[in-house]
Formats: C-alpha cells, structure tokens, sequence
C-alpha cells in the first residue's frame, strides 16, 4: 500500500479520535445545560395573533441601491436560452451569491431550480427560482404574544448590529398598538450604551431600568422584570451588550441573565430575537447557531436593509437552524421597522417588477418579465 | 465541519497526487475547493474570481521542485513537497502579495496631525478612535478626541467616556454642524498644544448622498494625513461596493478591519484591498481600548484561505506513524477490528504531535467545531485520563472491547482511579470512533486497499446497501454533532454535475475492478 494512504489513514484515525474527545466533553455540557434548563423549558405557550397586513413601502426601500444584484439577475434572465440553460444558471447562481445566500446555499438553490426547469420545461425560469426561495425562506413568522404579562423579549446579537437602535423602534411600535413598555438596559458595559437606550425611551414615550455602567447585567433584568409585574406592563424589552459569539465568558453572562429572568416568569423571554446586520457575510450562520443554542433565539431582526446589502445570508440561516426573520430595519429612525415579507425580500433580492414590487400579488403561475 | 475534515484528508491525496507540472487539468478541481473557501471566508465574488484567475495564470506549466528548496508552511528545506502543497503555496504567496507586504504606517506629519475615522453604522469607528489615542499616547504623542458624531443618540456620551477612561481630552460643541466642529477643532488642538487630532464621525450609507457629502466637505476644510474606513471583519458581499464608494469620495488612506476577535475569516481584506488598493492598516481584536493590532499579511492570509494545514499535519504524521505496522492497522481500522491498543496508539500518536488544540487548529474547517466545543475538549490531560483507563484493561480487554461488561468496568475503574461513569463513556466513545473508522472504510473513500471489505459476501451486502455516505455516518455515530449527519443539509454540499457524473464513473470502476478481482481469485 502507498505510504501516503497509510498516513491518510492514520491521520484520520487521529482525527476522530481527538474530534471524538472534544464531541464527549460538549456531550457532558448539553446534559449539564439540560438538565439546568428543565424546568424552565415549558412551551412558550400562546404565540398566536400574527400581526395582520403586509408592510407598505418595503420593496420600495429595498429598491435603493439594488441596481447590482438586479442587473445579475437580468443578466443570468437574458442569456436564457430556455430549459435548464448552464450559462444562465451560473449567472443566477452568481448573482446569489453577490446577495451573500453564500457558495454552498446558492449551488444548492440552483440545483433545485434546475431540477424543477427539467421537470416542467416550459417554467419562467425567475419564477422557479423565487419559489425556490420562497419555500426556503419559509412562512411570515408573528411576534410572540401572552395571555398574562409581562411579554419578556430578549434582544441579542454581535457588537454594533443595531440591538438598540431596534429596542427603540420595537417599544414605539408596542406603544402605537396601545401597549405599555418598559425597557431594561442590560448593557452596563460599553461606553454610553445606558446613555443611548435612554435616549431611545424618551423618544419612543417608555420608561426605562436602568443601573450604573458597569452593574450586573442579570439585576438589571431582574428588576426591570419584577418593576413590570409590580406595574402591571405589558411588555420588557431587554437590551444586552454586543458580544462575538466565539466569547465564552460573554455568552455563559447571557445565559445567566436567562435564568435570572426565569427565576421570575418560568417561561421567558417569549421571544429572544438575534439582531443581524444585513451587511453580514456567512459568519451570520455561525452566529445564529451559537446564540440559539446558548439564548434559545426565536427570532431574526434583519437590520440596516435601507443600505446597499441584502443581508441575503438569512436564507441560509433559516434553512440551516430554522430561525425566521421576524422584522427589518430600514433605518435610523423610530418608525424605520417593519414585519418581514418573504415575497417583498425575494422580489427586491431578484430584482423584481417596480417599485410596487412588494405589494403585488404574484401568485403560482404568474410571469413577470424579466 | 467534519465532512470538511475527511474531504481535506482525501484532498491531500486526491488533488495533483503525483503530478510534477501544474495543468489546466490538474488544478481545475484544486482551484474549485479555493473558490468555495473564499467564498466562505466572504471573499466578494469578483474578487475571488480575479484572484484564482492570476493564481492560476501563475501556476500553470510550473513544474514542481520535488525537493523543497527552503522552508516555509511547515515545510523544511529539504523535504519532499508534492504538488498539493506547491499549489496550496503559490495561493497562499498571491493572498500574501495582494493583501499588501508593506508595513503599514500613519502619516502623522501635520500640526496638528489630523486622522479622520469614517465607515458603515456600528463598524467599530468610535472605539478604533479610543484605540488610537490610546497608542498615540502610549508612543508620546498628545492626541484629542473630536466628537463630530451628532446623529447617533449617546455618541457624544460614548467619546467622552473614552476620553476619560484614556485621560484625553474630547472635543464637542452641542449644536454645532460637524464640519465647522471638525474646523474649530483643529484651531483648538493647536492652542492646546495637542499634536494630534482625531474625528468621530457619524456611521453613514455610502449611498446617503447628503452625509457623505458632508465627509467631503469636512476633508475638504481640514485636509486630514490619514482618513481611515472602519469596516466590520464579518462584512460580507457588499465591501466591495462600500469600500468602493467611500473611497470614490473621499479617497481614503488606509482600512482598519474591526471584530477580528470573532471567528469571522475577514475575506473582506481581501475585497477592499483589490479594490481600493489602499493598505489595511490595524486589526480591531476586541472592546478594550489596547486591543488594537498591527496588520500581519501572513496571519490574514492563513484566516482567508483557510484551507487548513492537512498537509503541514501529514507531515507531522509521517514523523510520529509507527511504519512497521502501519499498513496492517490501517486494514484493521477500516475493517472495523479497531481496539484499545489501536486507540492507545492513536492517543500516543496525538501526544507526539502536540497538544489537542494544535491538531485540531490544523484540520480544515475545525474552526466552528472548535468554536463550539467546551474548553474542556482542549485540555491534553483528558487524554491521560483515557491512558490510565486502557492500562488498567486486561490484554484480552484491550484486544476484544466487547466482552467489557459492568463488573470488568467496575474494577478498571477501581484500577485507575477514575470514576465508573468515565470508564462507561470511554467505551461509548471507543465505539463510536470504532464504527465510524469501519464505515469510512466501507464508503470507498479509501478504495483500492487489499484486504478490505471483508470477503465477497460483505461486499456484496455493501454493494446493496450502496456505498456509505462518510458524513451521515459520522453522524450517526456522533449525534448531537451539528452540521454533520443525515439531517443537516448544508452540511453536505450538493454535488455539481460534472461531480456527479464523475462519482458515477468512480462507482463504475470501483465495481468492475472489484468484478476483475474477484475473478483472479
Ligand atoms: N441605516 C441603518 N442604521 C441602523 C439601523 N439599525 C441600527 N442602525 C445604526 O447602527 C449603529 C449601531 O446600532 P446600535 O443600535 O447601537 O447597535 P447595537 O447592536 O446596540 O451595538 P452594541 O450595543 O455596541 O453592540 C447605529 O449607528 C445605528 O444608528 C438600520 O436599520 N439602518
Ligand atoms: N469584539 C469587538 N468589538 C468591537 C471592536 N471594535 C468595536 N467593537 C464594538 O462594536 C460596537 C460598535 O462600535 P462603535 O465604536 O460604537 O462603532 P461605530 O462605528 O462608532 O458606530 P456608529 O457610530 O453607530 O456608526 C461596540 O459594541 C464596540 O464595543 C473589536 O475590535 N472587537
Ligand atoms: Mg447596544
Ligand atoms: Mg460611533
């Protein structure tokens, strides 16, 4: 036998067996967590009510700056030369990967869409492609609702993704539906982050809990939990300071606020919401991996859609750990949040139709010329 | 994860195995692995693209010296080298030259020296700016804030608290428009005696034509040494166009890459630089305000390629394999007769290399695995644990695992003073690897080894049974492992046609040479 393979062999043999040490020691840590997490683990019981009625005005924002990814796609249409033409389907798969969908989800997608054209030859190739999408993306996902408040949300994410700026937007939001609010500045650790959620509460008209820089995050919560159910508030939103997922120690912190807000209301936070930047590349999947498994995310935020990127790397984040996206941010102001419509982000990602683009109800079977 | 694992094992055999000139050919397929690694690592396409057309253009017709004739990757002057890791070099020397060689240093030549921060919302400008008076001061200099920032709620707030945990001075007037803020600012500095000045700026889209018109003007009045775009590590696709944009108007000096302390591979160096030719500068390595590092070409180029080190670490593995033996634990593993004493001697092999944590640094695509797991997979005195376990097995234990019953348990337990618990998951574990050994054996991807499979039967029942797909069998065998196994589909990736087509023919093969063999027999 070639020495090469031996050592191939040998090499993997060690492999597993140093892989195998490190699966048995995360083994142990997810019994340990399990078994910590138990009794807090009831169902988040009445996440019902979706919020009715599609965002107005979406697709038009998406349209800013979409010139790129929309002549990608023109392109990948234009060369068509019908049924599973090669040429075209690598200059769609390229323009999905532009929108940061990333190379293994965009061959993927294309593999399916071509599947689909050599099934049914006849297909519009752009709308092959945006039920492929569509079913990826998977159903308009509603913010959680209780019967008995407090509603605890949670809001989590990497630095400088826009947790707070989204609290902001989110309390205005609950305050429009005639909601009470109260928020929590669990940040107590970069420089004016207690500052900046102040500002936030002022103008969104909702109070906030807040202690000095440098508190226990976790006795923010607690208090901020315990003044709402002494106050007999609707919904505690909780903000948390920005932290990579790689940082342990930041991330056990977080798990510890959970508890602590646990100890209170058993089954909160109803919703824990993962903020990411549109702007992200494929590093969002490793986020979305690591807080849902330490914060038990629910949720995307999907934030600063009013720039040039598409922040199309959800696609996979929802294939990969199931998690929807729940709302965008379209900017820096209090009214710039909206629910997610999967239609409107696959349009304005393929560069669809006008600016009504969002809103027009292209149903099975419905062209749209390219 | 672990499918990249076993795919960068068969890639350092596969790829250009004993090829002595690069081909059109040859490298197609190796060059393949490099885009997706890009890709990965958020290399913008066009970029990527560029790039392994010059890797490429460059490659091609080389002929590849047998002997290595200095060192460098882990590689001794020498060695053999095979064309795996020439080619593996010569991307790695390109990502190098293009991410720029020289040493990055800020112009600091006004009075007073002006370096302005401008970027994206939350890409770090505000804290790089704190980082950067931090080393300023430590170099002697007498640096000041200026809060041009008057957007963001709290920004003003966020400076100063710099400022005074740093003890220099911030600069702001409420109310004031933040190009004749930045104007008053350096009059100030200059009464003050500050002989560097630094601008907050707000965080913009490039595509706000009225903010970023107002990044000109503020240029336009100051004239700064050095304006630095601040740009998020973990940014994906659309660097490029940012970049692009900030630097059309306001034609930035140099790049700082913050959040490097993630795991993101920071592919967007790379875009920036290819598209704005303009150096990276320093490496944002967390919050506090001395986390601040000098760009290493070298270091950034290993996080983009990312394609691991298998060949460095087969290398390692020629050094410490017993090659007496070699060949016939090879078969024995991928029979699936895999015991103790084969374990004992991998453990050994492990400990000869280094420390866990370096073997596992080496294994492509280990970084999310290793991101994951607990400190404690690290920790190198697991493995004595595990030793002292094995020695207190009887011979007959270590060679036939499957009689170890509880009360045999009980007493290796007693005899290494670990607790029964830990001697039962041994057993688990020396299982799993067992079964997983036996199933890579089985899935062909060690093909062409005598002796394996078993006996015409066996092979026969596989042929039935199809061949095995290697990642759903070490998910089977590590459940709970993310990203790997039959229900974790982008762990696999889907195969291209022309792969498929391929894998078809392999099969083909694979059954008419096991048809031919059994005929001589
Ligand atoms: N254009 C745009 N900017 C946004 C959006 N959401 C947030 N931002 C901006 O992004 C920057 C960071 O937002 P923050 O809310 O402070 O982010 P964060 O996640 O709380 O940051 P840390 O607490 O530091 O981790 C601010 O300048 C915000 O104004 C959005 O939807 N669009
Ligand atoms: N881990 C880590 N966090 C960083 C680094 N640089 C900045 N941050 C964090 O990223 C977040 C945003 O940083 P800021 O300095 O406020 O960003 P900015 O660009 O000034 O943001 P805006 O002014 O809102 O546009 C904060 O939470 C910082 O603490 C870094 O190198 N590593
Ligand atoms: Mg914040
Ligand atoms: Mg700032």
């Amino acid at each position: 036998m070639q020495e090469w393979l031996l050592l191939e062999i040998a090499g993997a043999g060690a492999a597993l067996v140093a892989v195998g040490a490190g699966v048995a020691a995360l083994r142990r840590r997810r019994a340990r967590l399990a078994l910590a997490a138990e009794e807090a683990e009831a169902p988040a019981g009445d996440a019902a009510a979706a919020d009715a009625g599609r965002p107005g005005g979406l697709a038009a924002v998406f349209f800013r700056g979409l010139a790129r990814s929309r002549e990608a796609f023109a392109r990948g249409l234009a060369a068509w030369g019908g049924g599973a033409d090669e040429e075209a389907l690598q200059a769609l798969e390229d323009a999905l990967i532009s929108a940061d969908i990333g190379a293994r989800a965009s061959a993927s997608i294309i593999d399916a869409v071509r599947r689909d054209l050599r099934r049914a030859r006849d297909r519009d190739p752009r709308e092959v492609l945006r039920a492929q999408m569509l079913q990826r993306l998977g159903e308009p996902a509603p913010l959680a609702r209780v019967e008995t408040p407090p509603l605890v949300v949670l809001v989590v994410g990497v630095n400088g993704s826009g947790k707070t700026t989204t609290i902001g937007k989110l309390a205005a939001r609950y305050r429009r539906e005639g909601r009470t609010v109260l928020l929590a500045a669990a940040d107590t650790f970069r420089a004016g982050a207690i500052e900046q959620l102040k500002v936030w509460g002022e103008r969104a008209g909702v109070p906030v809990v807040a202690h000095a820089a440098g508190a226990d995050p976790a006795a923010v919560a607690h208090d901020a939990v315990a003044a709402a159910r002494a106050r007999g508030i609707d919904v505690v939103i909780c903000d948390t300071a920005g932290r990579l997922q790689a940082a342990r120690p930041l991330m056990d912190e977080l798990g510890k606020l959970i508890r602590v807000i646990r100890r209170q209301v058993p089954e909160a936070p109803h919703e824990v919401l993962l903020v990411l930047d549109a702007t992200i590349g494929q590093n969002a999947l490793a986020q979305a991996r690591a807080f849902k498994e330490v914060a038990g995310v629910t949720g995307v935020v999907l934030t600063k859609l009013d720039g040039t990127a598409r922040g199309g790397v959800v696609v996979a984040v929802r294939e990969e750990t199931g998690l929807p996206v729940k709302l965008v941010g379209l900017g820096e102001g209090l009214e710039d949040l909206r629910d997610f419509d999967p239609e409107a982000f696959v349009d304005a990602l393929l560069g669809d139709g006008g600016e009504d683009a969002g809103m027009r109800s292209a149903g099975p079977g419905a062209t749209v010329a390219p | 994860m672990l499918e990249t694992l076993t795919r960068g094992f068969r890639n350092a055999r596969n790829r250009l195995q004993g090829k002595t000139t690069l081909t059109e050919d040859n490298i197609a397929s190796a060059l393949r692995d490099v885009r997706v690694s890009l890709l990965e690592a958020d290399v913008e396409l066009g970029v990527t693209r560029a790039f392994l057309a010059r890797v490429k253009e460059r490659a091609i017709g080389e002929v590849v010296h047998l002997k290595a004739t200095r060192d460098g990757h882990g590689i001794a002057a020498g060695t053999r080298v095979t064309p795996a890791q020439h080619f593996i070099r010569i991307c790695h020397e390109e990502l190098v030259r293009l991410l720029g060689e020289e040493e990055p240093q800020l112009d600091l030549s006004g009075d007073p020296a002006i370096i302005m921060m401008v970027g994206l919302q939350g890409s770090g400008k505000t804290t790089t700016a704190g980082k950067l008076a931090h080393r300023l001061k430590e170099e002697g200099r007498r640096p000041m804030l200026v809060a041009a920032d008057i957007y963001r709620p709290a920004a003003v707030d966020q400076l100063v608290t710099l400022g005074e945990r740093l003890d220099v001075p911030v600069f702001s007037i409420k109310g004031m428009d933040p190009v004749t803020l930045c104007e008053t600012a350096v009059g100030h500095a200059r009464d003050l005696g500050r002989d560097v000045v630094i601008f907050d700026t707000a965080g913009r889209l490039a595509i706000d034509d009225a903010l970023m018109a107002e990044l000109e003007r503020i240029v336009e009045r100051t004239r700064p040494q050095e304006i630095l775009f601040v740009a998020d590590a973990m940014i994906g696709q659309d660097a490029v166009r940012t970049a692009a944009e900030f630097d059309r108007r306001l034609s930035f000096t140099g790049f700082v890459l913050t959040k490097f302390d993630g795991d993101a591979r920071g592919g967007a160096a790379l875009s920036i630089r290819a598209v704005t030719g303009k150096p990276v500068k320093f490496l944002g390595m967390g919050e506090g305000l001395d986390k601040l590092d000098d760009f290493r070409p070298e270091g950034l180029a290993d996080r983009i390629l990312g394609m691991g080190d298998v060949v460095g670490l087969m290398k390692d593995f020629e050094k410490v394999v017993d090659k007496e033996t070699a060949e016939q634990d090879a078969v024995k593993m991928l029979q699936g007769r895999f015991t103790y004493d084969d374990f004992l001697k991998q453990i050994g092999m492990i400990q000869k290399l280094g420390s866990l944590r370096s073997i596992f640094e080496k294994l492509p695509g280990m970084g999310e695995l290793m991101e994951q797991l607990p400190p404690e997979a690290f920790d190198d005195r697991e493995l004595l644990k595990v030793r002292a376990m094995i020695q207190s097995m009887t011979k007959q234990e270590r060679r036939e695992p499957d009689i170890l019953d509880p009360s045999r348990m009980e007493r290796i337990a007693r005899g290494s003073g670990r607790p029964y618990e830990e001697v039962e998951a041994l057993q688990e574990r020396f299982r799993d690897v067992r079964k997983m050994m036996g199933q890579l054996g089985q899935s062909g991807m060690f093909g062409g080894i005598p002796g394996l499979g078993g006996g015409r039967a066996a092979r026969r029942a596989a042929a039935r049974r199809g061949p095995v797909d290697p990642m759903s069998a070490l998910g089977e065998a590590f459940p709970g492992l993310p990203g790997v196994g039959p229900d974790a589909p982008a762990g696999r990736p889907a195969l291209s046609p022309e792969e498929k087509k391929a894998l078809a023919r392999k099969r083909r093969e694979q059954r008419r040479a096991r048809r031919k063999g059994r005929k001589r027999k």
